[in-house]
C-alpha cells in the first residue's frame, strides 16, 4: 500500500548520518476541493520513529506541516558501520510503515 | 473528467469516514509509540499556546542553536530547514512556525547518543519566524529566524 521509504545512513566522523524520505501526502486539512468548496480530510503522518539495534535514537511527533513526503535527517553518535537500522512512522488514520536498512 | 469526479466522491466519501472516526473517538494515537501525539500542542493555534504546551513558555533565547534556511522560500510548500545545537545534551527539537494556523511542526526527541541536529522540510502559509526550541539539561532554549514566503503552501 504505501510506498517503501528511502533510507541512507552512513559512517561520517563517528557518528552515522541518516536520511530517510517517505512517500506520504501530508495532507493538511486546510487545503479545499476547488470543485466542491470541501476541504480535503487531514491525512498525515503523526509519529516517526527511529532505533539503531533495537535502542531508540529518534521518535519524531509531526503536525500537517512537514512537507509532502516528509524527510528527516539526523545524526547518531556511537553507531557502528554494520548496525541495523529501523525507521517506522504512523499516520493520522493508522496506515504504518516500517523499513529496515544497514548503515553503512 | 470521470477522473475528477471519482476523486472527489472518493474525498467526500473519505471525509466522512474520518468524521465517524473522530465522532467514535477512533483517532487516538496508538500505543505502540512511546510517546503519545501531543494533541493539545499540535491543535494550539497561536505560537504562545504552543510553546505552553511543549512545557517551553519561559525558554531562554540562546545563540547556540544554529538554523540554516532559507531567508526567501520560494515555494511554502517545501522549506528546507537544518537545525544543529551547539550545547551539548540536546533532549529534543521542535519546530514552530509562529503564523501558520497550527504552529507547532514537528517534536523530535533525541535519545540513545543521536546528536542535537534535525533536517527536514515543513510548508508555510505565509512568511513567519520560524522558532526552534531545544531542550538541553532540563532547560528550555529558544532561537527564532524569519523567513519569506513568496507562495504559500498551505491553502489552495
Amino acid at each position: 500500500m504505501s510506498e517503501p521509504m528511502k533510507i541512507r545512513a552512513k559512517m561520517v566522523d563517528g557518528s552515522a548520518h541518516i536520511a530517510v524520505l517517505m512517500i506520504h501526502p501530508m495532507e493538511t486539512g486546510q487545503r479545499k476541493d476547488p470543485r466542491s468548496g470541501q476541504a480535503f480530510p487531514a491525512h498525515f503522518i503523526q509519529h516517526v520513529t527511529a532505533s539503531v539495534n533495537d535502542k531508540p535514537v529518534l521518535n519524531v511527533q509531526c503536525g500537517p506541516a512537514i512537507s509532502k513526503n516528509p524527510m528527516f535527517g539526523f545524526r547518531v553518535k556511537g553507531a557502528k558501520a554494520g548496525d541495523k537500522l529501523v525507521i517506522a512512522w504512523e499516520d493520522n488514520k493508522g496506515e504504518k510503515a516500517r523499513s529496515e536498512a544497514t548503515i553503512a | 473528467m470521470n477522473h475528477l469526479r471519482r476523486l472527489i466522491l472518493k474525498g467526500g466519501g473519505a471525509g466522512g469516514v474520518l468524521a465517524c472516526a473522530l465522532a467514535a473517538g477512533l483517532l487516538r494515537p496508538t500505543r505502540a509509540f512511546a510517546a503519545e501525539w501531543n494533541k493539545a500542542a499540535f491543535e494550539s493555534k497561536s505560537l504562545a499556546d504552543a510553546l505552553k504546551a511543549i512545557g517551553a513558555a519561559g525558554a531562554a533565547e540562546s545563540a547556540d542553536i544554529l538554523i540554516k534556511a532559507p531567508d526567501i522560500a520560494e515555494n511554502g510548500a517545501v522549506i528546507p530547514i537544518e537545525v544543529t545545537c551547539r550545547m551539548e545534551g540536546a533532549e529534543s527539537i521542535a519546530l514552530l512556525a509562529e503564523k501558520n494556523p497550527f504552529p507547532l511542526m514537528a517534536y523530535a526527541d533525541l535519545t540513545g547518543g543521536t546528536e542535537g541536529y534535525l533536517n527536514t522540510r515543513f510548508k508555510m502559509g505565509q512568511s513567519s519566524v520560524v522558532k526552534v526550541v531545544v531542550k538541553a539539561g532540563g532547560k528550555q532554549y529558544i532561537a527564532g529566524r524569519e523567513i519569506k514566503v513568496t507562495i504559500g503552501g498551505c491553502g489552495g
